[in-house]
């Protein structure tokens, strides 16, 4: 005989996690596979230029789902790669992903100007959109996101390398953090986590 | 056979063995491609490095009269940052093999001497701490290609 109604202490953590559920936060809960940053990060905010020169806000990126990565265009492997996965992630996901931006936010703004970032994003989707700006307003949003990176001279010739942060942060349509995806992280519970967020989101 | 001949087979043995000797000589590499990037933007070099021979030998670099520079690079994370790092050689394990892949070691190509673009192939000698070197073509792909399309 099936029981009518769930155990008591079940019953006691549904309603627990139901009130803190309620309590803390009114945006819906998803089975997001990745790593869930909804409620531990702040809203994606920025004054930036993208790379057809523009002056953008994050205000102009509402009622897409963003994935937002820090990077730079003299970085010839890691950078690329994550881009190209992203391109595979956006293809996956077919008409969808017309609802989406890749926001690739370079931490070299000296040496990547709005039509280096132009020709180097649209080599990898269309979907992605170069930003840059003073070096000020860069390090406020890496600081935003508590990501970080620093240059390192090499050989005396004024190249420099510069390591990153390599996560990948993705905001739902109203731009609150949902997700945060790493390289490591299976493509699969990528497209899994922005079908979901596509699918429930509501362009304004 | 005359004795002239005998010496003539007598050195090419020698030379034949000497070719193997060498660490060129038992490297077989495929899976040659470069990730093409707009611009002049460096690009990275991969390739696979078999060793066939039954000793260890080591990648120290490459050069390719397509680009006035050529670094062997490591690409790392750790703790959420990604960095890249100068190699001074990469060990090829006897009847081993060596990968240089995205996320981890590659030629780093450094100001194209003319445009690369996708489909070309361009040729690139590897060099072993030995100091014998290894022509390879390796092909330009897209962007946002994954592997060599093979």
């Amino acid at each position: 005989m099936k029981s009518r109604c769930l155990p008591r202490p079940t019953l006691l953590l549904l309603l627990v996690l139901g009130l803190l559920l309620g309590g803390c936060q009114r945006i819906a809960p998803l089975p997001l596979r990745l790593t869930n940053i909804t409620g531990h990060m702040p809203k994606l905010a920025f004054t930036l230029t993208d790379d057809q020169g523009r002056s953008v806000s994050a205000a102009d990126y509402r009622g897409k789902v963003v994935l937002l990565y820090f990077g730079y265009t003299h970085c010839p492997d890691v950078c690329p790669l994550t881009l190209a996965h992203l391109h595979v992630v956006m293809q996956r996901l077919g008409k969808l992903a017309d609802g989406a931006r890749i926001l690739f936010v370079s931490v070299d703004p000296a040496r990547d100007t709005p039509a280096v970032l132009h020709a180097y994003v649209n080599a990898f989707d269309p979907r992605a959109v170069g930003l840059t700006g003073s070096a000020g307003d860069v390090e406020a949003l890496v600081k935003r996101y508590r990501a970080s990176f620093t240059r390192e001279p090499s050989a005396g010739d004024g190249n420099y390398e510069v390591s990153h942060s390599s996560a990948i942060y993705v905001f739902d349509r109203a731009g609150n953090p949902r997700v945060l995806a790493t390289p490591a992280d299976s493509q699969d519970d990528l497209v899994h986590d922005l079908h979901l967020l596509l699918d429930t989101g509501v362009a304004p | 056979m005359k004795p002239h001949s005998m010496t003539l087979l007598l050195a090419g043995l020698l030379l034949a063995g000497g070719v193997h000797a060498t660490a060129a000589g038992q490297i077989h590499a495929s899976h040659a491609w470069i990730r093409v990037l707009p611009g002049n933007l460096p690009a990275s070099a991969y390739v696979t490095l078999e060793n066939r021979g039954g000793q260890a030998v080591a990648l120290s670099g490459a050069s390719s009269t397509a680009y006035a520079e050529v670094m062997l690079h490591h690409s790392s994370t750790a703790g959420g940052m990604s960095r890249m790092t100068m190699v001074d050689a990469l060990e090829i394990p006897a009847h081993g093999k060596a990968v240089l892949a995205p996320a981890g070691y590659h030629l780093m190509l450094m100001r194209a001497r003319r445009p690369v673009k996708p489909g070309d192939t361009i040729a690139v000698l590897l060099q072993f701490t030995d100091g014998s070197t290894l022509a390879t073509d390796f092909i330009a792909r897209p962007a946002n290609a994954l592997d060599d399309g093979s």
